[in-house]
């Protein structure tokens, strides 16, 4: 049981970025009929924001120590960064808790790369066929992968999590199971939260908003709600900006747990895609669901009673991709596909 | 008509092939004479023909093609382990086995076209990396490459001198022996490995040829043109595509086993995403859908990933050195990122350039300007429909 237990919490925090990247794919996918290959990328530039705005807050002064010395007879180099100087211990807590102030960092930046990216490259490709859609995002995808390489270079640049979130809690003494059975990492649970919190968020707004009624009016059927007068073409670059901030996000929380790294988002894209077509292409709740899901089948998968079973072969890699060949076999459509959608 | 064409088509084929196997001569001047790149120029070619005629024809757009060059590297590398250093059984090997696994990929991903197509390939080209780089090690050796070794079995030719590792041939000639030919101030190097995959290149070319002229590159071409009328007429299009897919991976099994044949070793990162986006950008840039595009395509990519990966920003810096100081700087920081280590950015921008403004690739921009040179000013409604049919038939070529 408690094993089980620990299964499940380990894959919620890859499963909670499965679902929030193939949520953005989703909202981008069903509303403007374009596959982004770039969105990785997108979770790629979301994980750098909280790299640039950690590396701006921890830019330190240099001041050279009248008294103390170094072992090695040098006056002692007394590093203070520039926003302790300033606000003192606000600004120390400031650097602690960057992360959470790169969210405030990603979401305009996102929302701008967002809606250039469909102003300036993906509007002019709706009546081209699919395969150029395919291409011309994987081409951007790679340009701002090596962008992000000629940046920051090769090599992950790890990112701290804020310090009262550091270690791990006792899920299982909590539950009232025994002591150090079901030990699990605070930030993943915090991530775990904070997918919810997003997802939520979307759904929501999609839900109970003007906006987002008229959104998934055009989502069903794009020509009529034009005819009524609606400019729909700008509410759809509205969620091409939402789904850009929605992954940046994700990948600005996620420092903690994976470092950020050039090919972090092309790692992440090829699953969740796999995610997306598994939930069933165009359905939102299906993109969530069929993310926690294989989040979660990918963790079970890594238990060491599942790898003695299959005489040692360990399949975590791979459980995902046959999962997807079992479903599309078993349910073309996927999960919760609808019928209509991508059949072409 | 008709009979033009298969003229046009000889003399096509025969030009080819004289350009092919005077590759050492045309390409030394560029500097891109010598072996190990003739070799994957011509191993490159290949891999994009099988690949241009499953996109190019069909119109499915396959991103896991990579999947077949590493399981036929990979089946190449264990016959020469087993069997024999020979090439022959190798090649023939990976050509099967990766007919067979395209098959099987196939069969799946075929059920679904258009973007899950593409997905769906992604899906099982990043599986087969995975399966290569950790599940799978006893078979692939993981990270570190299946290698030929020296205390491999070999069944048929085990009695190679001792402490030496062996090479592979073809009937006792070393893919890797050059005779080096001066002429006129130039070295120029004839391989043997370059003309083995020259000829394979250019047999697998004219069997392509021969393909896009079948009634059966027909129903491919119309699958991609309406694929829903043509199974409304009653005809089951998905054995044809099937069909047109196993094909293709076993030109990728073929361009595997060559790639092996030359330098045998075999890793999994030749299964990787990037490799199958490479084969895609061949095509693309080439001209998805032309007999040579595919061709000019790899060989492009192939001799500028070799160019502009080796330039610096020393080299840049000299380049400018007869401006200004700081304009040079300013310059030299401009162009650096896009070369050397940054080469692939470069080859995301034209790709994406391709994409946007030439979506027919190199071939219909020279066609583009043969049209222009032709007729230089646009004169009259009768010139029209002419020249559609010439740009259709140039198209072809």
């Amino acid at each position: 049981m408690d094993a089980f237990l620990l299964q499940i919490l380990n894959g919620l925090d890859k499963g909670s970025a499965y679902a929030l990247i193939a949520l953005g794919l989703t909202l981008i996918f069903g509303t403007l009929g374009v596959v982004n290959f770039a969105h990785g990328a997108l979770f790629m530039i979301g994980a750098f924001c909280t790299v640039v705005l950690n590396s701006l807050f921890t830019l330190t002064k240099v001041t050279i120590s009248a008294t103390e010395k170094t072992p090695w007879g040098t006056p002692l180099e007394i590093h203070t960064p520039y926003v302790q100087l300033w606000f003192g211990d606000i600004g120390a807590t400031m650097i602690d808790y960057s992360v959470f102030w790169s969210l405030l960092f990603a979401i305009p930046v996102m929302l701008i790369v967002g809606v250039a990216m469909e102003r300036g490259l993906i509007k002019h490709f709706y009546k081209r066929p699919h395969a150029d859609q395919i291409l011309v995002t994987f081409g951007l995808a790679i340009v701002l992968q090596e962008i992000i390489k000629q940046i920051f270079g090769a090599n992950p640049i790890p990112q701290p999590a804020p310090d009262a979130f550091v270690g791990s809690i006792d899920i299982g003494a909590m539950l009232g199971m025994a002591q150090n059975t079901v030990i699990y990492p605070i930030w993943r649970l915090i991530y775990f939260l904070f997918s919810a919190i997003v997802i939520g968020g979307v759904f929501a707004f999609l839900q109970y908003t003007t906006f987002g009624m008229v959104v998934r009016a055009g989502m069903a059927d794009r020509e009529t709600v034009g005819l009524l007068g609606i400019n729909i073409d700008r509410r759809f670059t509205a969620m091409f900006g939402l789904a850009a901030v929605v992954t940046g996000l994700a990948g600005a929380m996620y420092t903690p747990i994976l470092s950020p790294n050039y090919h972090m988002g092309m790692d992440f894209l090829v699953l969740c895609f796999v995610v997306v077509v598994v939930g069933g292409m165009g359905s939102l709740t299906g993109a969530v669901a069929a993310g926690f899901l294989l989040g979660i089948l990918e963790s079970f998968a890594s238990m060491p009673a599942v790898k003695e079973f299959l005489l040692g072969f360990s399949i975590d890699q791979v459980i995902i991709y046959l999962v997807a060949v079992i479903i599309l076999l078993v349910r073309p459509r996927g999960l919760m596909g609808r019928k209509g959608v991508m059949e072409t | 008509m008709l009979k033009t064409l298969r003229t046009n088509d000889t003399a096509l084929m025969i030009l080819f092939s004289l350009i092919v196997l005077a590759g050492p001569l045309i390409l030394a001047p560029f500097g891109a004479g010598y072996p190990d790149l003739m070799q994957r120029f011509a191993i490159y070619g290949i891999f994009a023909i099988g690949f241009n005629i499953l996109f190019g024809l069909t119109g499915y757009l396959s991103f896991g093609h990579a999947a077949f060059l590493g399981v036929g590297s990979y089946s190449a590398v264990w016959m020469l382990k087993l069997l024999s250093i020979n090439i022959v059984p190798a090649i023939i090997f990976a050509v099967v086995v990766s007919g067979l696994f395209a098959l099987l990929i196939g069969y799946i991903s075929l059920r679904r076209s258009g973007i899950y197509f593409s997905i769906l390939t992604l899906a099982f080209a990043q599986m087969s990396f995975n399966l290569a780089y950790s599940v799978l090690t006893p078979i692939t050796n993981g990270e570190n490459g299946l290698q030929v070794e020296l205390d491999d079995p070999r069944i048929l030719d085990s009695a190679t001198g001792p402490g030496q590792l062996p090479v592979p041939s073809l009937f006792g000639m070393d893919m890797s022996s050059t005779s080096v030919v001066h002429f006129l101030g130039m070295d120029l190097q004839f391989n043997v490995g370059f003309y083995v995959s020259a000829l394979i290149l250019i047999a697998v070319f004219y069997l392509s040829l021969r393909i896009f002229r079948s009634p059966f590159g027909m129903i491919l071409r119309a699958i991609k043109s309406n694929q829903t009328r043509l199974n409304y007429t009653g005809f089951n299009s998905r054995p044809y595509t099937l069909t047109a897919f196993v094909i293709s991976g076993m030109y990728a099994g073929l361009a595997g086993a060559l790639l092996v044949c030359m330098d045998p070793l075999a890793g999994p990162e030749r299964m990787q995403w990037t490799a199958s986006g490479e084969v895609v950008l061949m095509t693309i840039l080439g001209g998805a859908g032309t007999l040579v595009g595919p061709v000019l395509g790899a060989g492009m990519i192939k001799y500028f990933e070799n160019i502009f990966s080796r330039m610096n920003d020393v080299m840049v810096h000299d380049w400018f050195s007869a401006l200004p100081g700081w304009l040079n700087d300013v310059l030299t920081n401009v162009i650096s990122p896009f070369l050397g280590s940054g080469w692939q950015m470069s080859l995301g921008l034209i790709f994406m350039l391709v994409v946007i403004f030439l979506p027919g690739g190199l071939v219909e921009g020279a066609n583009r300007i043969m049209n222009r040179v032709q007729r230089p000013s646009k004169s009259g409604p009768v010139s029209g429909p002419v020249d559609r049919t010439t740009t259709a038939n140039s198209k072809e070529s």
